[in-house]
């Protein structure tokens, strides 16, 4: 046989069928659905009178628009349009018979962090969902990618997709990383070498020790961020901390079944002398803790650097560093580390899980936010809240001035009240900088939590380096 | 789904690269239950001011190009989000073909299922694209999927690649879920056997 990625394997195990010219029809094991991007494939069900295909092996959660303030029961909380929405969502659910976690329900979450947290993501499967960041699946060792809303109700109704096989890109991060920097460190750097397109047409397989040494929630932020650099889905070979971490979920297999699982899980890996149409190598001892100056997630330096000058740049890129300066209030040549910020972010499916909110609460730790400072802490999943509740996070955080929210996506794309307002400027843990993404005109600098939590105290972009 | 014939129209210049889906559509109108209606609010943050103003320097809000059916734009079109918002709202305003050096993959992907037809062409076409669309509304494109062909308003003509199968269902407005579902006992065999094989699922 001849060698085989990861991505081949898992590829290879899915198809249904294929055409002469490579377009294949492709097996979905998990649906993940959630209020915004499904109200309209529903709706095309039921104009054409089909059913969902495969109701058990389907997920919805809502948590695009909800609001993340306590006491959000209350549908009275929810502005009118948000409310349609997420009753749109109980309905479907309910009329369908898929799984759902309402937003009553403890584990109710963000719906990339839900997913692997109940178990339904698995190592080797196929994962598809409404939203691009599906890439986070990916983790696990199972092909996970965004889809766009007819997809959703294509898959709905076949529990398929139509596919074109991508290119396979290696990403190799070798040796360790230095104190401080953290998997949201290592995932801006890529995306910062390769540009946002530089993955256009691959699926990216992240590998090297310094991948190896992270933990899932570390694996989960990198390969968040895959569809940054553009790629279709970002993949990590499952290990034995994928299958602790699996274990015992309460959609995990058992018994039997675990063996089985265990003996084909154990073979997802690239073959040695796979082939690879792109490969990336950067060494761990290189990067260095980032943040972001523009508009755009490329537009990355270490914390240490200065603005850019937009004649630095080649092409149409000169005109699109000029806008991003403009947009965000800043100047060639201005230190990062002096950059003053009003609000910081720390959640989101990049950054909201337990050892995010640990590594954040480790730097705020018996200190306080700068004055004046709005800083919020929004977790995951309703499970992440308890547990950090429960080991003393929540209380390190409030202690400090930062709100304690509920679970949802709150200030990462700003749908429901959670908002930058204009001109106002924040570190965020989150994936995206674009204009607009966290409230009209708001500014927005992506980093890791340890670092949000360093800008949260002083006021300004900081070297986490300098509070350790 | 609507057939894609050929397009004879006024192409608007965006001379931005990573036109992001959260500029093509803002995420406030993310909030409705359907798929139309969107075209209003395409672009709406660099089209309208916070009273809901135009702004006139803005392409689409220029007479010339108020009609426009084609877009020639930067690298790396369509990238962030997967919300088919995006390619509602530019089909609802008119737009139905969008000509950049790239795009990103979900949004182009979406294009297809929504009548709208994404051209990739070299970037030295895209900017002989760029200039003849600048020129407005008596210069018009003509887009030819059959052919795969662009030709300039001079009559340059610049050739496009696009896959086989998105072009047939293009050309014909053919409904992929009609499609699959002629499939289905294929996928009921798949499904039996991958019940076997990884009951686990
Ligand atoms: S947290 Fe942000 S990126 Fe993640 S699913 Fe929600 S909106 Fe999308």
């Amino acid at each position: 046989m001849s060698p085989k990625t990861l991505y081949d394997k898992i590829w290879d195990a899915h198809v249904v069928h294929e055409d002469a010219d490579g377009t294949s029809l492709l097996y979905i094991d998990r649906h993940l659905v959630h209020e915004v991007t499904s109200p309209q494939a529903f709706e095309g069900l039921r104009m054409a009178g089909r059913q969902v295909r495969a109701p058990g092996k389907t997920i919805a959660v809502p948590d695009h628009n909800v609001p993340t303030t306590p006491g959000r029961e209350n549908p009275d909380q929810m502005p009118e349009d948000s409310r349609i929405q997420v009753a749109a969502l109980d309905k479907n659910a309910q009329d369908f018979g898929i799984h759902y976690y309402p937003v009553s329900d403890v584990r109710q979450g963000i719906v990339h962090i839900v997913g692997p947290e109940q178990g339904w993501t698995l190592p080797g499967m196929t994962v598809v969902c409404g939203d691009s960041h599906t890439a986070t699946h990916g983790a696990f060792g199972a092909l996970a990618h965004g889809i766009g809303t007819s997809e959703v109700e294509h898959v709905l109704a076949t529990q398929t997709l139509i596919q074109k096989k991508s290119k396979n890109m290696k990403v190799e991060i070798t040796g360790k990383l230095r104190p401080g920097v953290t998997a949201k460190d290592i995932t801006l750097s890529v995306i910062g070498e390769t540009g946002t397109a530089g993955g256009t047409g691959y699926v990216i397989e992240y590998c090297g020790e310094a991948i190896r040494d992270l933990s899932m929630e570390g694996r989960m932020t990198v390969c968040n961020m895959a569809i940054e650099g553009g790629a279709r889905a970002g993949l990590i070979a499952p290990d034995e901390k994928t299958f602790e971490y699996v274990e015992g979920r309460p959609h995990a297999p058992k018994g039997a079944q675990w063996e089985a699982a265990m003996e084909w899980w154990k073979t997802l890996y690239s073959d040695d002398d796979a082939h690879w149409d792109k490969v990336v190598t950067i060494r761990g001892e290189d990067i260095a803790p980032v943040v972001t100056w523009g508009t755009s997630p490329e537009d990355v330096l270490p914390i240490t650097a200065e603005v850019p000058d937009p004649a630095s740049f080649a092409g149409g890129k000169v005109s699109a560093a000029q806008r991003a300066l403009d947009y965000m209030g800043l100047k060639p040549g201005q230190k990062l580390s002096d950059i003053e910020i009003d609000t910081v972010f720390i959640g989101s499916c990049t950054n909201g899980r337990i050892e995010d909110l640990r590594a954040a609460a480790a730097v705020v730790k018996g200190k306080k936010i700068k004055e004046g400072m709005r800083a919020m802490v929004v977790p995951g999943s309703g499970l992440v809240r308890a547990q950090a509740e429960e080991e003393g996070l929540a209380d390190i955080f409030k202690e400090a001035g930062f709100e304690w929210r509920m679970a949802g996506c709150s200030m990462c794309l700003a749908m429901n009240p959670d908002q930058l307002s204009e001109g106002e400027r924040c570190a965020s843990t989150s994936n995206r900088n674009f204009e607009g993404r966290q409230g009209y005109k708001g500014r927005t600098h992506l980093m890791s939590p340890a670092m949000a939590a360093a800008a949260a105290v002083t006021g300004r972009l900081t070297d986490v380096r300098e509070l350790m | 789904m609507e057939k894609f014939e050929k397009i004879t129209g006024i192409a608007a210049p965006l001379p931005l690269v990573n036109i992001d889906t959260d500029m093509i559509i803002p995420k406030q109108f993310l909030k409705t239950i359907k798929r139309s209606g969107l075209g209003v609010n395409l672009f709406d943050e660099m089209r309208y001011d916070r009273q809901g103003n135009e702004i006139p320097d803005f392409v689409l809000n220029q007479p010339a190009y108020r009609e426009a059916e084609i877009l020639v734009a930067g690298e790396n079109f369509g990238c962030g989000s997967s919300r088919e918002h995006a390619p509602w709202a530019l089909k609802d305003f008119g737009i139905k073909c969008v000509i950049a050096p790239s795009f990103a993959d979900i949004f182009y992907s979406n294009c297809f299922k929504n009548g709208i037809l994404p051209i990739v062409l070299p970037q030295e076409a895209v900017d002989v694209l760029m200039k003849d669309a600048e020129k407005g509304s008596n210069a018009r494109m003509v887009v030819d999927l059959e052919a795969q062909t662009v030709t300039s308003s001079d009559g340059e003509v610049f050739s496009f690649d696009v896959d086989s199968f998105k072009k047939h269902c293009l050309l014909n407005g053919l409904d992929d879920i009609g499609l699959t579902m002629e499939k289905a006992g294929a996928i009921d065999t798949f499904e039996a056997q991958a019940a076997q094989a990884r009951p686990w699922v």
